[in-house]
């Protein structure tokens, strides 16, 4: 049993006693604990339950290393699943509740899983669940289904905010461990501009807690002078709570910032993401230590070594009465020494080395307890809570020597440096025999824009565990770094021992104790899969992960990589560098959604381009739809209508009387200069150097692919000056494509280009009486004879200036009015009020395209695909014969483009007046290879025309041009083909009689 | 997240202001070229293991086009220059010789 000491604990704060609840039941901490802590305090062992097998499972780690302890925390719309209790800082109301079990923590049902663990080995789901198949759809799935995952996920939108930060230093340390603090002392006195970071909530690291000794005084108060020399630095920014998360290339550093999770109260954002530029990086994140593989070893109680001192000296809690503590190496001694000065038992000490003797293991020695030597432990007794050990011949097969009863085990198989952040882009790792573990290989660093090195590793993250080799570590690399020289602080650190490799335990166990011994206790994956999967033919490390889960769970592998790649290269007979490591990939512990999300949430996610009309177009109540960035109304329904009926009413009053269209959106490009012309001429397929000022032209342009990219009317200003209008979405494209042109190929023409879109409103005003209102505006001359179809003139409309283009895409009298931004909107009222006699009413885009579909005209996007060249679509017309090239010319050119084969525009009415479906293919006999009806034709554009009250379609169909009347069948969605006739694309108005008035 | 400088406004450009334009040096083709020349122009491309010469644009800073030298492997970037040129500046060609010896690419080494 875990309980609280009655003295000590260096970072709580007794007097000020912290509520809080787990699983809905009452407890207590102080300020200063971790919600693992208090829950050890509190006497609370047992917190969660595995995932495979719902084993019990305790408090291993007392760091971000922690595979167990994952909780709920949280109610309502912050609730959180999987969150460590060992990072997670108590506060007053703090509300945890414990995941993966059912019905309760203490009794689960799925714990019958792991007296079935024998048929749950390594990759069961691919050997199980195959046969019957028609089991997998109603057995296997709903079981594998009700089984995975950790935790549920949230189910209301996360109120809290977050928010990105932008830095740019030339030092970023990662770690405010000793290391940590001594390179940022030296590059901040060399004048760097130095971004410390800290994951924790404390500076110093295992130094402060293990009493290290620097420059003569104690670890604790060398760093707090520390950390005071470094606030008082300008040029030194210090973040804790910030987790250096993920590196990236060219000096891109993301660090994770947790603002508010250790608050009760909480105001503005919760994280915050800083994404970082900096020209080094160093660091100092220090070292994990691994767990030894020995049966049992996943019972509550079994614990880390270093995680038992850091809960007896941080948090002063006893994680039990008496401890056995097993070891490989002299570092666990310092547990056995600290359990010992707080009053507790050392039941006994396991050291598997033959014959331990470092200054520690003196220590312990003269203390009187037990050390026994070239032991090991061959099982844990227990099931919810250790509840004894037996020891056994580390040289052995398990066979038991003696048992000792304990309520805690203290486990230590030495250390791993924490070296995720430079294998992030690519720094690799030697493996060193003697301490047993990776760490960076300083000649193949991670590079950086200049091909150098740009990050560096220092102290126990470099491989160096004692304090003084730390500390010189970080000074030497440092003043390479800085150019500068700086004095070592001298630090005094007892004799170790040599550490012994020891991957399992005992080294020759038994089958029956190694389908106990645990590797990743999230994903409970046992010595015994990985063995499995080696037996199995598994010899990519990489592969063997997949298979297994093996460091797959939300602790990446923290404990369980390094003793699982060693257990696989034993039993592929091959040395641990050669089966290598996973890669590692940030972030470093997982990091909020909201945090990668930031400030990019609702209407900030993704801004919308308003047109100056927009607010009337939503105080009508418009439909909208998006185009591009933009929105525009699709239609302005009335009172009790339908969309249908109302796109309905718009068509039938603009073909009747009186129809206004907010085309701000439409791009408008301006092309100018001296070789403007020439230009014009390669960019469109028609001749545009020919138009004449005062004149428009629509035109088509092209990709060098020569598929049709764009269209638009095209109105010459003057000599040197061009207007090219392009589609909504196409504005930024097409002026990229016009740039790249310029700059890239033609790059000796004086031309200049202006994407001028947002600059001008433009407003169609359509339908027969669209001359009788502007007239009434008044200031133009806007008669027949003297402003044809096809010109654009400018001049003032009832006191605006505009530029109006006599311009039709709806086959009506219609004019197209730009006006500045600015006074859109009062153009747009103008002409509401004068417009009211004449019955004039908004349209929206759909009453739009069936008016361009009504007249046969093509749409980017529905006619079009990427694929289709204008050939295709009939415009031969708009294809310029005389000129010697275009964009796009060379391509049409090809074969497959002259192919005649290629399906052709045309209209198509169906016989019974029906509305063909979108995305309709026009059936043809027989099948193809694959046994799919073959296909003569597609529909592009299909709609219901109010005017002519019938369905009415445009699509592309082979030979269709040569086929007019005949009649083909369009597949639909329910199996049934409707018949259609093909015609002329042109279904109103042929003569364009409408338009010419 | 890849850094550049524009040789044209002089900024240090992050790779989220950069359009990438893929393979710099790519001679036009058009209505007299033989169809294999117009393929080559269209769809044949390096693919390098090492060295590279790219087209990136400014998109979000100055919208100038900029070609950049740059390794695929490490990428390490050897230089940066302006579009409006047919061949690779002879000081950067030099640096790329200094920092890979042995070096090719299409007809340049």
């Amino acid at each position: 049993m875990s309980t609280r000491l009655a003295t000590g604990g260096r970072l709580i704060d007794r007097k000020r006693p912290v509520e809080f609840t787990f699983n809905g039941r009452r407890m207590r901490g102080f300020a200063g604990d971790t919600l693992a802590s208090a829950l050890l305090g509190a006497g609370q062992s047992l917190v969660g339950r595995s995932f495979k097998y719902h084993r019990p499972r305790g408090i291993v780690a007392s760091g971000a290393e922690e595979p167990n302890a994952l909780v709920n925390l949280g109610k309502g719309p912050r609730f959180e699943p999987n969150q460590r209790a060992t990072t997670q800082e108590l506060y007053a109301g703090l509300s945890a509740t414990s995941q993966n079990h059912w019905p309760s923590l203490d009794f689960d049902v799925g714990a019958i899983n792991a007296a079935l663990s024998r048929f749950l080995p390594a990759g069961f789901y691919y050997k199980m669940f195959m046969h019957p198949r028609s089991f997998w759809k109603h057995v296997y799935e709903p079981f594998i289904r009700q089984s995975a995952g950790l935790g549920k996920a949230p189910k209301d939108a996360d109120p809290d905010t977050y928010e990105h930060f932008y830095a740019h230093v030339d030092l970023l340390v990662v770690g405010g461990g000793i290391a940590g603090l001594q390179a940022a002392l030296q590059a901040g006195r060399a004048g760097k501009r130095v971004l410390l970071v800290e994951q924790t909530a404390h500076w110093g690291g295992r130094a402060v807690t293990d009493g290290a000794r620097i420059d003569g005084t104690s670890a604790d108060e060398w760093v707090k002078s520390a950390v005071q020399a470094l606030e008082h630095m300008e040029n030194v920014t210090l973040r804790t709570r910030c987790m250096g998360a993920g590196v990236y290339d060219h000096g891109y550093v993301t660090a994770y910032e947790r603002l508010t999770d250790h608050l009760s109260e909480t105001e503005g954002p919760r994280h915050r993401l800083w994404r970082i530029r900096t020209e080094h990086t160093v660091v100092a994140t220090g070292a994990l230590e691994r767990p030894l593989s020995f049966a049992g070893n996943d019972i509550p109680g079994v614990m880390l070594a270093s995680a038992v001192r850091d809960y007896i000296t941080d948090w002063a809690v006893s994680p039990g009465d008496r401890t056995v503590v097993v070891t490989n190496n002299d570092d666990a001694y310092r547990t056995a020494l600290a359990i010992h000065e707080a009053g507790l038992q050392v039941a006994a000490i396991v050291d598997a080395r033959p014959a331990p003797e470092g200054a520690l293991v003196t220590r312990a020695r003269e203390l009187g307890l037990p050390v026994l030597t070239g032991k090991g432990i061959a099982k844990v007794k227990g099931g919810k809570q250790v509840e004894g050990v037996a020891i056994c011949a580390q040289a052995g097969e398990g066979s038991v020597l003696q048992e000792i009863p304990c309520d805690c085990v203290a486990m230590s198989g030495g250390w791993s440096p924490v070296v995720h952040l430079w294998s992030h882009t690519g720094g690799k790792l030697i493996w060193d025999a003697e301490r047993a573990f990776f760490r960076p290989d300083p000649d193949r660093p991670p590079l950086g824009a200049d091909g150098g090195a740009a990050v560096t590793c220092i102290g126990a993250a470099n491989g160096h565990l004692r304090t003084g080799e730390i500390l010189s570590d970080a000074q030497a690399a440092l003043e390479r770094l800085s150019g500068e020289a700086g004095a070592v602080p001298a630090a005094e650190d007892p004799d170790e021992g040599a550490m012994l490799p020891v991957w399992m335990m005992p080294q020759g166990a038994k089958l029956e104790l190694r389908r106990k011994m645990w590797l990743d206790y999230q994903n409970d994956v046992k010595v015994t899969d990985v063995q499995l999967a080696a037996q199995e033919g598994y010899e990519s490390v990489e592969h063997t992960k997949r298979y297994t889960t093996l460091g797959m769970a939300t602790d990446q592998g923290k404990l369980s990589n390094i003793n699982g790649l060693a257990t696989l290269a034993q039993a592929l007979g091959e040395d641990i560098p050669q089966v290598g490591t996973t890669t590692f990939r940030p972030p470093y512990t997982p990091i909020s959604m909201g945090s990668i999300a930031g400030e990019a949430r609702g209407e900030l996610f993704q801004p919308i381009r308003k047109t100056p009309i927009h607010d009337w177009h939503e105080a009508q109540g418009a439909y909208w739809e998006p185009v591009g960035h933009w929105r525009r109304p699709y239609c302005f329904p009335r009172q009790g209508e339908s969309h249908e009926e109302a796109v309905a009413r718009e068509v039938k009053n603009t073909r009747q009387g009186l129809g206004l269209l907010d085309a701000s959106t439409l791009g408008k490009i301006i092309v100018k200069g001296p070789d403007a012309g020439r230009f014009m001429d390669m960019l469109y397929t028609n001749m545009m150097s020919t138009l004449k000022p005062g004149r428009c032209r629509y035109g088509l342009m092209c990709s060098e692919n020569g598929f049709l990219s764009d269209d638009g009317v095209v109105a010459r200003i003057d000599e040197e000056t061009w207007l090219c209008h392009t589609t909504t979405g196409g504005a930024d494209r097409i002026h990229a494509h016009m740039e790249e042109f310029l700059q890239t190929e033609w790059w000796d023409w004086k031309v200049y280009t202006a994407n001028v879109t947002e600059q001008w409103a433009q407003i169609g005003v359509v339908g027969p009486k669209s001359r009788a209102v502007l007239e009434k505006l008044g200031g133009m001359d806007l008669s027949a004879d003297t402003f044809k179809f096809m010109d654009w003139q400018d001049g003032t409309l009832g006191g605006f200036p505009v530029r109006v283009f006599r311009i039709s895409f709806s086959g009506e009298l219609s004019f197209e009015v730009a006006t500045p931004a600015g006074q859109g909107r009062a153009l747009w009222d103008a002409l509401l009020e004068a417009g009211a006699e004449f019955g004039v009413m908004p349209y929206g885009t759909e009453a739009l395209h069936i008016m361009r579909a009504e007249k046969g005209f093509i749409m980017i996007g529905d006619e079009t695909d990427g694929t289709v060249i204008p050939q295709d679509l009939g415009l031969d017309w708009a294809i310029s014969k005389k000129k010697d090239d275009y964009i796009g010319k060379r391509a049409q050119d090809r074969s497959h483009m002259t192919d005649p084969g290629r399906w052709k525009l045309v209209g198509l009415e169906t016989t019974d007046g029906s509305v063909i479906p979108d995305g309709s293919y026009a059936v043809a006999e027989g099948t193809n290879a694959n046994g799919q009806r073959n296909t003569q034709g597609r529909v592009t554009s299909t709609y219901h025309s109010p005017t002519l009250d019938r369905g009415i379609a445009m699509g592309l169909v082979l030979h269709g041009p040569d086929r007019m009347g005949e009649v083909i069948e369009f597949n639909k969605v329910d199996g049934t083909t409707v018949a259609a006739k093909i015609v002329s694309p042109v279904f109103f108005d042929p003569d364009g009689e409408k338009q010419n008035v | 997240m890849l850094i550049f400088t524009c040789p044209c406004c002089g900024e240090r450009a992050d790779e989220t202001e950069l359009s990438p334009g893929g393979e710099a040096h790519i001679e036009r083709q058009s209505v007299e070229s033989s169809d294999e020349a117009f393929e080559g122009y269209l769809f044949i491309r390096e693919n390098p293991r090492g060295v590279h010469f790219e087209r990136w644009r400014h998109a979000y800073g100055c919208g100038k086009w900029f070609n950049a030298a740059r390794c695929t492997v490490t990428l390490e970037v050897f230089g940066t220059y302006p579009a409006q040129t047919m061949r690779p500046p002879q000081d950067l060609l030099d640096h790329i010789s200094q920092r890979r010896p042995g070096w090719t690419w299409r007809d340049l080494a």
